[in-house]
């Protein structure tokens, strides 16, 4: 989604064929430049052509995106129930009364929230490092030199990205249900599979409850303390047995397209640098972890954060397969603030709850932002310095001259 | 992108000349070991497809207690024939439907803008490529409320138009075109401008034409995001009658088909929504792999 700022790189034409892409942008940029004289009754004519190419984009994204957004923010300052329109006499400003039982008043609303919260939370946790790891993982795998398949590796590896998440999310379900594919394979090794899409219990409290430590009697520093209208023994619970299978689903699913990324990153690594790093005798780990992994750096931040901003938004895999349940323990902000809107009537908390995952979402994307210009922005200083330094030492001699 | 393949393996040969014994069996083992997980993982990436496959075939019994089969004990095609005889035609219309306008839409409206970006000079042609990019990093997500409010605004609600109006641009597509359209030499356009040739008349019969790769990518891309696209078609219409693929199989699911699991049914309904995507995928992988990620993008 912020692919922008490293995104040139990655565009179209990058991966396949970089050399004669780059070679054609020069081309154009020199003539473009070359363009920049002035040129009269042209100008005006282009101008106006310009406006008209642009209208038919610039309507539909204006009418479907920005004023919606406007709409929508109005709509969670307002007490519209869905009924009629938004504008109308009857609705009125609220002020923030659909964001303060959220956020701060005590009850059914907040705990519901924070709960989505939670589960979104641990979703990223798992999903983010899981599938930039696996996605690394495949790259490097399917990246040797002399490998042969590449091509019939690469596709199995992709195919799942291109395919409906409903059909997937469907395929999943019958895998994972209670007399289905996994829990087979774990009865076959005497393993007592879950039933996976009916079990709210949460992992990190499955793990505690191997030391006797569990919902019966949780401790009770954990279950008195409250934040947000859970207790801490409810907040540390991990992401439920049904969660986990979505985890398992989402990482195996978006991996092929981040594998993608990371591959175009590793074909654009000079052949000579690992040549050298080779013929210096340097072992296979330290050459992965000093040469290539430094030069996928920004490959891996770019992965990082399109992972992190997208695992704030699933939504489709909780409508198919699980609604929230069981126990609300797959609800997220997402589906959460559908529900609250299209099947509770409550329009104005569900445009609150999708202003709030919006922050969120923004945040992420400004953390990206921050990190990466701050690298750029170093190098950039010390490139400068540099210039510098060489101009003050090459005009020396020159000014001396003159 | 061979000779570079070439190089490498030359490369590579002369270093294996030139290393020991030792390292020689190393690498090996390190080649068998690569070989095992990259098949191990390749099975359980495909597996899951074949259980599709085999299940759809399956009675309802056989499914249940033989999960893991890849045959169908007794091979039936009952799932295929109460598919046809329930609303999936209706559903596969729908998205036929949908998906061609919206991608005919895109492919004609993201070129035209992002040709201007690229190459008409016009005020105000920076500030709109900078909101194009902001556009991008709009979450789809938290569109779902304000998207059902315009259009119920607009009296578009729950109708074609409202399905296929929303999609008929993306600012992703627009920076796809921008960014081709850059890359190809301007002569040509500015010998036919020369000739006396309209804007519009360049970019159709001249630029076009150039730009086949993108337009091919574009078009793969916005079939795929249309003929999968879930949230829009769950808030933009509610008549059962106007279910696409994604919304009509999600409510098989959600209990529509009544009692038991019922999952060959269910399977055959999400195999037969697979096939268009995948027969896609398969005459233009390269395309996909070009486009993919840039539409890792959804906008």
């Amino acid at each position: 989604m912020s692919e922008p700022n490293p995104g040139p790189a990655q565009g179209p034409g990058s991966g396949p064929a970089p050399a004669p892409t780059a070679a054609a942008a020069k081309a154009g940029g020199g003539r473009g430049r070359r363009n920049r004289a002035p040129r009269g009754g042209i100008r005006d004519r282009e101008g106006l052509a310009g406006w008209l190419f642009v209208s038919p984009v610039l309507v539909v994204l204006g009418l479907f995106l920005v004023v919606p957004i406007l709409m929508a923010l109005w709509v969670s300052l307002s007490d519209w129930n869905g009924q009629g329109s938004p504008f109308s006499s009857g609705v009125h400003f609220v002020g923030a009364q659909n964001y303060s039982p959220l956020l701060t008043k005590s009850g059914l609303t907040q705990s519901d929230f924070m709960t989505s919260l939670r589960n979104n939370g641990y979703y990223v946790l798992f999903v983010v490092p899981l599938q930039t790891a696996l996605a690394l993982g495949l790259a490097l795998l399917v990246n040797g030199r002399r490998l042969k398949g590449k091509g019939f590796f690469r596709t199995a590896y992709y195919f799942p990205s291109v395919t409906s998440s409903v059909a997937i999310s469907v395929v999943f379900l019958f895998i994972f249900s209670s007399s289905g594919v996994v829990n087979s394979l774990l009865a076959k090794v005497g393993v007592d599979g879950p039933a996976w899409f009916a079990d709210p219990r949460g992992v990190i409290h499955l793990a505690l409850g191997a030391f006797g430590i569990n919902n019966d009697a949780p401790p009770s520093a954990l279950a008195d303390t409250t934040i947000g209208g859970l207790s801490l023994w409810d907040w540390i619970s991990g992401p439920s047995v049904a969660m986990c299978a979505i985890i398992v689903l989402v990482v195996w699913t978006t991996a092929g397209t981040f594998m993608l990324m990371f591959l175009a990153a590793l074909q654009d690594i000079p052949l000579e640098v690992e040549e050298a790093a080779e013929i210096d005798g340097t072992g296979r780990w330290q050459r992965f972890r000093h040469v290539t992994l430094p030069m996928l750096k920004p490959t891996l931040f770019l992965v990082l954060t399109l992972g992190l901003i997208g695992t704030w938004q699933v939504f489709d895999q909780i409508y198919v397969m699980t609604r929230g349940g069981p126990a609300k323990t797959t609800m997220t902000p997402a589906f959460l603030s559908y529900q609250s809107s299209f099947i509770n009537n409550e329009w104005g908390q569900g445009s609150a709850i999708a202003f709030i995952l919006f922050a969120i979402i923004v945040a992420m994307t400004l953390l990206q932002r921050f990190v990466l210009r701050d690298k750029d922005e170093a190098k950039a200083k010390a490139a400068t310095r540099r210039a510098a330094k060489a101009a003050r030492s090459g005009s020396g001699p020159t000014t001396g001259a003159a | 992108m061979s000779t570079h393949h070439k190089n490498a393996d030359a490369a590579d040969a002369g270093t294996t000349h030139r290393a020991d014994s030792r390292t020689r069996h190393g690498s090996r083992l390190t080649r068998v070991l690569g070989y095992t997980a990259l098949v191990a993982i390749a099975l359980l990436y495909i597996y899951p497809f074949l259980i599709q496959l085999a299940t759809s075939f399956k009675t309802d019994a056989d499914a249940t207690s033989h999960p893991l089969s890849l045959w169908p004990q007794h091979f039936t095609t009952a799932a295929f024939s109460r598919l046809a005889d329930a609303d999936y035609p209706r559903w596969f219309a729908n998205s036929v439907v949908v998906s061609l306008f919206v991608t005919a839409g895109r492919v004609f409206f993201d070129s035209l803008a992002g040709y201007a970006l690229a190459r008409l000079r016009f005020p105000g042609r920076g500030t709109l490529f900078a909101a194009v990019i902001a556009v991008m990093a709009v979450p789809g997500v938290v569109l779902l409320i304000p998207k059902f409010l315009v259009l119920n605004q607009l009296g578009m609600y729950d109708s074609y138009s409202g399905m296929i109006v929303p999609l008929l641009a993306n600012a992703a597509g627009v920076f796809i075109m921008k960014q081709f359209f850059e890359s190809i030499p301007v002569s040509v356009e500015e010998a036919a401008r020369i000739d006396g040739a309209s804007t519009f008349r360049i970019f159709w019969s001249v630029v076009l034409p150039m730009a086949r790769p993108a337009l091919i990518t574009l078009t793969i891309l916005s079939f795929q995001g249309s003929w999968n696209e879930l949230p829009h078609f769950i808030v933009s219409r509610q008549s059962p009658d106007l279910n696409t693929l994604t919304t009509g199989v999600a409510s098989l699911v959600s209990g529509q088909l009544g009692l038991g699991n019922q999952y060959p049914i269910k399977l055959a309904a999400t195999l037969l929504m697979t096939i268009p995507v995948a027969l896609v995928f398969f005459a233009f992988q390269r395309h996909f792999v070009r486009g993919g990620t840039a539409g890792a993008t959804k906008g």
